[in-house]
C-alpha cells in the first residue's frame, strides 16, 4: 500500500538527473509529462522501489502534482511500492507456460527462497513473485530478473537452484 | 521451403548489428522510398499489398494509413505498438531481439509515408533487454544517416524514441498506448475521435504493430503487387507465429499465410508435432483472447475441410465452430491438459489487466475468475456453468476497450467446446483434484505417434 506519510527525503544524483534531462527532450515542448514512465523505471532501477518521497520529488522534477505520479505509480505493476529484495525473480503464470510446468517452478522458489510471494528474504537478497504474461511463451517456463530484467528460459528446478547460486556469488552478467 | 519475407536472414551471424543488416540488402527500402517515391505511394503500395494489421484486428494497414487526417500546421505522429502481452504471443519479442533493424528500417519508411517527424516505439516495460537493444540499433542507423536531419539528402527529418511502458497489457490497446505514452494510466480512450484523427497529444496518430511495421520493408522493396501474391485470397504474405504449448519444437515460425494447420502442428518444418508422443487435445490459434477449439475441430472445419492458417480459414465457422487468427499465438495443449484449469487461468489474467473502466469488464472478469476457480478446487455448482456463459455474454460488446470481449470468448468457447469437462469437474469434484480429464471424446482421437503431413 502506498503510504503518503512517509517523509524522508530523497535527493537524486546529478547523474540521473541528466538522465532525466536527456529523456525530457524527448517530446514536443510542454508534453514533458510523457518522460514519467521512463524516469519512475529510473529512479526503481536506482532505490529498488518508488517512495513516496521520491515520486514527490519525481512530481517536482516534472511540474506534477504528486497525485499525477502515485496514480500512474499505482496503475503499472512493474512499479514497487514497498521495498524489494535486491534481486526481484518474476516467474509467469499464465496459460502458456503453465502448460510446461510455471507452477512447478514458483513452488519451487517458494520452498527453496523459504518465503511467500511478495516478501523478501531475512538477508535482503530475494525477493519473488508471479507475473502475467512475459511474451515468451515458447521458451516457458520463464523468470526474469529485475533491476536489469535478465531473462532465464526453459526452467527446470536445477537451474533454479544454479541461478539462486550464481546470483548469491552476484556473478549476474547480462 | 517457404518463402520468407521478414526472417529471411535471421540466421545471418551479427544480422542484429547495422553492418551486418545492411550487407544483407537492409535499409534498400529507406534509400527507394525516399529517392523516387512519395509519401502517397508508399500508402499506396502497402494498401495495394493487402497487409493486414498483424497484432491481432487484422485490419487492412494501408487503410488505417489512408484514415490519417493531415490538418495544416500539426505534427503526425506514427507510434509503433511494442507491448507484446498476448499470451501466447512472443513474436515481436524475437523479432526485436534478433532483427532489430528490421524494425528500425520500417519505422522510418512508414513514418515518411505518413509525415511524420518524430515516431516513437512503446515497448512494454518488463522487455528492457530489448529496449537496450533497439536504442542501440537506433543510434547505429543515426550514425549511417538513416535517422536525424535530412536523411539521405532527400530533405525528410526523422527523430525515433523508444518509450518504455510501465506492465500493463491493456496499453496494447492503441487509445490506452497513447495515454501511456503521454505519462498516464494506461485507461482506453471513447472512440471516436479515432487516433488517426486525435492520437497522441491530440495529434493525427497512426499505431501498427511491429510485425506490420517491419512487413512494410519487403513490401517496398518488391511491390505491394508481389507481396499481394504470397499468401491465399485476403490473407496475402507471411505471418510469424509464435508456437507454444505441449509441441515437439515451439517457437516463432514465419508462414506463408494459407498453411494448412495440420502441416504446421506435424510437420518437422514447423512444430514436429506434440511433445512426448501426446495426442493433441485443444488448440488456441491466436493469442488467449480467441476462442479455443478441441483437436478435431482446429485441423478441420465443419464441412469437412482442411482448416488453414489463414484469417479467413481459421475463422470459418464463426463462434460455433471457428476462431481466430488474432495475433498469431498458437497455444497447443495435449491429452493431459485441463481446460478448467486452463480456462480459470486465463480469466485471472484477464481480471489482473482489466484497468478497471468498465463496470461489465472490471467486475465480471473477477466474478468469472471466482466461479472457475471454484469449479476447478472442487466447489463448483452445475449451475455455475451457465453462470458463467451468462456472465460472459454480459461483458461481451459492452465495455470501451475490446478487452472486455478478449475476457469473454476464451470463457464462452471453452465451456461451448468442453462443457463435458467442466460438468465431470462438478460431479466428480475428488477426482478431478487428483487427475485430468483427459482427452474426452471431443477432440479427434489422432493416434499417438502417427504424423500425417499434408505435403
Amino acid at each position: 500500500m502506498l503510504r503518503v506519510t512517509e517523509t524522508e527525503h530523497v535527493d537524486f544524483s546529478s547523474e540521473l538527473l541528466s538522465k532525466f534531462g536527456e529523456i525530457v527532450k524527448r517530446y514536443p515542448e510542454g508534453k514533458h509529462k510523457a518522460a514519467l514512465l521512463p524516469i519512475l523505471h529510473l529512479v526503481q532501477a536506482e532505490y529498488g522501489w518508488l517512495s513516496p518521497a521520491s515520486m514527490e520529488r519525481v512530481a517536482g522534477y516534472l511540474d506534477l502534482k504528486p497525485i499525477e505520479v502515485y496514480e500512474v505509480a499505482t496503475f503499472y505493476t512493474m512499479f514497487f511500492l514497498r521495498p524489494q529484495g535486491k534481486y526481484v525473480l518474476e516467474v509467469c503464470r499464465t496459460g502458456p507456460c503453465c502448460l510446461v510446468g510455471a507452477e512447478k517452478i514458483m513452488e519451487h522458489l517458494e520452498n527453496k527462497l523459504g518465503v511467500k510471494e511478495g516478501e523478501v528474504t531475512a538477508d535482503g537478497q530475494f525477493s519473488w513473485r508471479g507475473v502475467e504474461c512475459l511474451a515468451a511463451c515458447g521458451m516457458g517456463p520463464v523468470l526474469q530478473i529485475g533491476p536489469e530484467y535478465t531473462f532465464h528460459e526453459n526452467l527446470t528446478s536445477e537451474s533454479v537452484d544454479q541461478l539462486l547460486v550464481d546470483l548469491k556469488n552476484k556473478d549476474l552478467s547480462i | 521451403m517457404a518463402r520468407k519475407l521478414l526472417l529471411e536472414h535471421i540466421n545471418v551471424p551479427g544480422i542484429h548489428t547495422f553492418d551486418v543488416y545492411r550487407k544483407q540488402g537492409g535499409y534498400r527500402s529507406v534509400e527507394k522510398a525516399l529517392k523516387s517515391m512519395s509519401p502517397d505511394d508508399v500508402v499506396e503500395e502497402v494498401k495495394k499489398s493487402g497487409l493486414r494489421g498483424r497484432g491481432g484486428a487484422g485490419f487492412p494497414t494501408g487503410m488505417k494509413w489512408s484514415f490519417l487526417a493531415k490538418p495544416e500546421g500539426k505534427a503526425r505522429y506514427l507510434v509503433c505498438n511494442a507491448d507484446e502481452s498476448e499470451p501466447g504471443t512472443f513474436k515481436d519479442r524475437y523479432l526485436m531481439t534478433y532483427i532489430p533493424h528490421a524494425l528500425i528500417e520500417g519505422m522510418i519508411v512508414s513514418s515518411f509515408a505518413l509525415g511524420a517527424k518524430t515516431s516513437y516505439i512503446y515497448v512494454r516495460g518488463e522487455m528492457m533487454p530489448q529496449i537496450r537493444i533497439l536504442e542501440k540499433a537506433i543510434d547505429e542507423a543515426k550514425n549511417a544517416g538513416f535517422l536525424g536531419k535530412n536523411i539521405l539528402g532527400s530533405g525528410y527529418d526523422l527523430e525515433l524514441y523508444v518509450q518504455p511502458g510501465g506492465g500493463a497489457y491493456i496499453c496494447g490497446e492503441e487509445t490506452a498506448l497513447i495515454e501511456s505514452l503521454e505519462g498516464k494510466r494506461g485507461n482506453p480512450r471513447i472512440k471516436p475521435p479515432f487516433p488517426a484523427i486525435s492520437g497522441v497529444w491530440g495529434c493525427p496518430t497512426v499505431v501498427n504493430n511491429v510485425e506490420s511495421i517491419a512487413a512494410v520493408v519487403p513490401i517496398i522493396n518488391d511491390g505491394g503487387d508481389e507481396y499481394a501474391k504470397v499468401g491465399i485470397g485476403r490473407s496475402t504474405g507471411t505471418k510469424l507465429i509464435s508456437a507454444s504449448g505441449n509441441l515437439n519444437k515451439p517457437g516463432v515460425y514465419e508462414i506463408e499465410l494459407g498453411l494448412p494447420v495440420e502441416e504446421f502442428i506435424y510437420s518437422d518444418e514447423y512444430c514436429g508435432g506434440i511433445a512426448n508422443g501426446k495426442r493433441l487435445k485443444a488448440v488456441v490459434a491466436g493469442g488467449s483472447s480467441v476462442p479455443i477449439l478441441p483437436a478435431n475441430l482446429v485441423l478441420k472445419t465443419v464441412s469437412g475441410e482442411s482448416r488453414l492458417m489463414s484469417y479467413e480459414s481459421l475463422a470459418e465457422g464463426g463462434f460455433q465452430s471457428g476462431s481466430m487468427m488474432g495475433s498469431g499465438g498458437f497455444i497447443a495443449f495435449d491429452e493431459d491438459q485441463c481446460i478448467v484449469r486452463n480456462t480459470w487461468n486465463f480469466s485471472r489474467f484477464y481480471h489482473h489487466e482489466s484497468c478497471g473502466q468498465c463496470s461489465p469488464c472490471r467486475e465480471g472478469t473477477g466474478w468469472m475468475e471466482k466461479v472457475l476457480h471454484r469449479l476447478e478446487y472442487g466447489h463448483g455448482k452445475m449451475s455455475d456453468i451457465d453462470l458463467l456463459v451468462d456472465v460472459s455474454k454480459k461483458i461481451e460488446g459492452n465495455t470501451i476497450c475490446p478487452l472486455g470481449d478478449a475476457a469473454a470468448w476464451p470463457v464462452a468457447s471453452a465451456i461451448r467446446h468442453f462443457r463435458d469437462e467442466f460438468e465431470w469437474h462438478v460431479s466428480n469434484p475428488k477426482e478431478a483434484m487428483e487427475r485430468n480429464y483427459g482427452i474426452g471424446n471431443y477432440a479427434d482421437p489422432l493416434p499417438a505417434n502417427e504424423v500425417p503431413v499434408a505435403n
